[in-house]
């Protein structure tokens, strides 16, 4: 194989510690800069004691060094607010951006959807969408790739606990961003996305709903099987995926009901929509990594 | 407490949605609200039972949209102010400059008891706006008194004017009533006006709401004949006659609102409300109380008993806006159900 792509995490909170633990694993690409804007955060002490070089300057700290240590990709898992500045930035320098923020500056990412079309593209800038976004729209994609989806809609259910601040005070960006994404890469023709938080303890695992209105007779068979099949795709990088019943057919309705439990890295494994969103942003950087290797394997 | 005003406010067409499957149509709602209004009602909620933006698979489709029920009724009002409920998570601002357009003047943004900081972009839009805004905590039962008033703190910090102790699930005995209000009440700066919404899954309704008045409640939900989610809401035109015995004052006609009870709401009923075992769970067990006919359904449909649903759904602490896990719920004991027989049949 060829040598892994280096990537700079921009955010030392919990989404960021996380990701940078997978990251750790990885065979295509490997963390070398921690970004924040506190010397004494403990998400920049704990990069550093994995060995992890640290910049406490924000994303202006870290420019004189994109070419030096030879950054090819970044991961942006801080706020809306900051994300486009921090993009235009290491754009410039001709660093591909994955967002984690609702941003959405760039096209909406579901790896197993369309990542692989995504990745044919020269784009710098990918969004993850939500947490909820990505446990739910391969399974829309999974029905609408069999059979027009006429309406799809999501419920993800998610633990007090594991809701950020940021969110918390941004929640419509959550119904916005998730449902735009339902139609634009689930493939629905119209798109409604809904978030409960339960405070309950011990904390719940994250669940999540799909409903899908069909048009026509839903062939139940098709559906069945591509369901499954997306389930796979999906485990692929999140194991703890399931179908925990469905999919139930009801007249045109197609509902698939879920329970997404993480590997628990860094993020507890009731947390399982932060380690689906971390999990999914690495799996994007490894398909552009391969092909990249791909790329330059023909070339030589 | 003699003389003292009590602003009641009408749930019948917002909570009511959730017993009529959010299938009340614009006649009915425009002649329940027309003759609330002028049986002196101040104050009418309208939207679908989930609130602004509850349309959904999940929640149920209404007959009509929440701007079409808004532009219908809020015209025909000679005094009575429209109000619309939102939960954030399932409607957003978008829907809040939607009603603020349509022309009502009270916003409630409803979030679960323990959530209360999800709601900082709709109390603070809504308050911008100049709507009376009211921040609605749910499910009140499941923490403390202080829990409860550290996070209506938050709400009014965010800009709402009152802030409701809402008893969701029907579970709420009247010492606890007293002892959440009381809190509320000398917790919360003075402008800030304190209500109650209950349900009658324990028979409670009324008494839990003159509880909240003594204590200092000064809104106090219901609707008529208790059309809502449950065995419905406090019923108005009993607690109307209970709050003029008591020499209180509502500005409420009793004997046009007994009218409304009988002549337009009970012929509108899909099914009595009445405490019967599965709406008596609801209140027994602290559910949420719009799961009732959800869990009907469930049980209808895969043969697993609607109160074992309700009760499992207790034990799990699922809060509002969790229907989705109601069908769920029921595949799963329907699975282990036959399990248990093919164990016992091979046994």
């Amino acid at each position: 194989m060829s040598k892994k792509l280096r990537a700079v995490i921009i955010g030392p909170g919990n989404i960021g510690t996380d990701l940078l633990m997978k990251m750790l694993r990885s065979e295509w690409v490997e963390p070398v800069w921690m970004v924040g804007i506190d010397p004494e955060s403990d998400g920049l002490k704990r990069a550093a004691e994995m060995g992890i070089k640290v910049c406490a300057e924000g994303v202006d700290g870290v420019l004189p060094f994109i070419k030096a240590d030879d950054i090819t990709i970044a991961f942006d898992a801080t706020s809306a607010y900051v994300h486009a500045e921090n993009s235009r930035k290491l754009n410039e320098l001709g660093v591909t951006m994955i967002d984690l923020t609702p941003a959405a500056i760039g096209p909406y990412c579901i790896p197993p959807v369309n990542l692989d079309a995504l990745s044919q593209s020269d784009i710098q800038n990918v969004n993850m969408v939500t947490c909820g976004g990505q446990a739910t729209i391969p399974m829309v994609a999974a029905v609408s790739r069999v059979q027009a989806v006429s309406y799809g809609e999501i419920i993800a259910t998610v633990s007090s606990r594991s809701i950020g601040p940021g969110t918390r005070a941004n929640i419509d960006e959550f119904t916005r961003t998730t449902a735009s994404a339902v139609e634009k890469v689930g493939g629905a023709k119209q798109g409604k996305a809904i978030i409960v938080i339960n405070p309950a303890e011990p904390p719940l695992i994250m669940r999540d709903t799909i409903h899908c209105l069909v048009e026509g007779e839903a062939d139940q068979a098709a559906i069945t099987a591509s369901v499954h099949d997306m389930v796979g795709e999906v485990q692929r990088y999140v194991p703890g995926y399931r179908l925990v019943n469905g999919p139930v057919f009801d007249g045109q309705r197609v509902s698939m009901y879920m329970e997404v439990e993480g590997l628990g890295d860094y993020l507890p494994k009731y947390a399982g929509n932060l380690d689906i969103m971390t999990a999914a942003a690495l799996r994007t950087a490894e398909m552009i990594a391969q092909k990249l290797a791909e790329a330059s394997a023909i070339t030589a | 407490m003699k003389n003292k005003f009590v602003k009641l406010h009408d749930m019948s067409l917002r909570d009511g949605m959730h017993s009529k499957r959010h299938q009340i149509s614009i006649e009915e709602m425009v002649a329940v609200s027309t003759a609330l209004d002028a049986a002196g009602m101040p104050l009418i909620e309208v939207t679908h039972g989930d609130g602004l933006g509850g349309a959904s698979v999940n929640y149920g489709f209404p007959a009509h949209s929440d701007e079409e029920y808004l532009n219908a009724v809020i015209p025909k009002m000679t005094q009575a102010k429209v109000s619309a409920l939102l939960l954030p998570g399932i409607g957003t601002v978008d829907h809040i400059r939607m009603a603020q357009a349509c022309g009502v003047s009270t916003l409630r943004v409803a979030t679960h008891c323990t959530e209360a900081d999800v709601s900082q972009q709709h109390i603070a839009y809504s308050a911008k706006l100049g709507l009376d805004t009211v921040g609605f905590l749910m499910m009140a039962h499941m923490i403390s008194a202080d829990a409860l008033l550290e996070q209506a703190k938050l709400m009014v910090s965010y800009g709402a004017n009152c802030l409701y102790c809402t008893d969701s699930a029907g579970f709420m005995l009247p010492e606890e009533v007293t002892e959440k209000i009381s809190t509320l009440r000398n917790g919360l700066p003075d402008n800030v006006e304190i209500g109650f919404h209950g349900h009658h899954n324990l028979a409670m309704g009324v008494a839990n709401s003159v509880a909240a008045i003594n204590a200092g409640a000064a809104r106090i939900d219901g609707s008529v004949a208790g059309l809502g989610a449950g065995a419905g809401n406090t019923p108005l035109e009993v607690l109307v006659a209970v709050l003029n015995r008591m020499g209180m004052k509502t500005g409420i006609d009793l004997y046009k609102i007994m009218d409304v009870a009988e002549d337009l709401i009970v012929p509108m009923m899909d099914s009595p409300i009445r405490i019967d075992r599965d709406a008596l769970t609801l209140g027994y067990a602290g559910v949420y109380s719009s799961f009732l006919l959800f869990a009907k359904r469930a049980e209808q449909r895969y043969g697993v008993s609607a109160r074992d649903i309700l009760v499992e759904l207790g034990r799990r602490g699922t809060v509002g806006g969790q229907e989705d896990m109601i069908e769920d719920l029921a595949l799963t004991m329907a699975k282990e159900n036959a399990t248990a027989e093919t164990v016992s049949a091979t046994g």
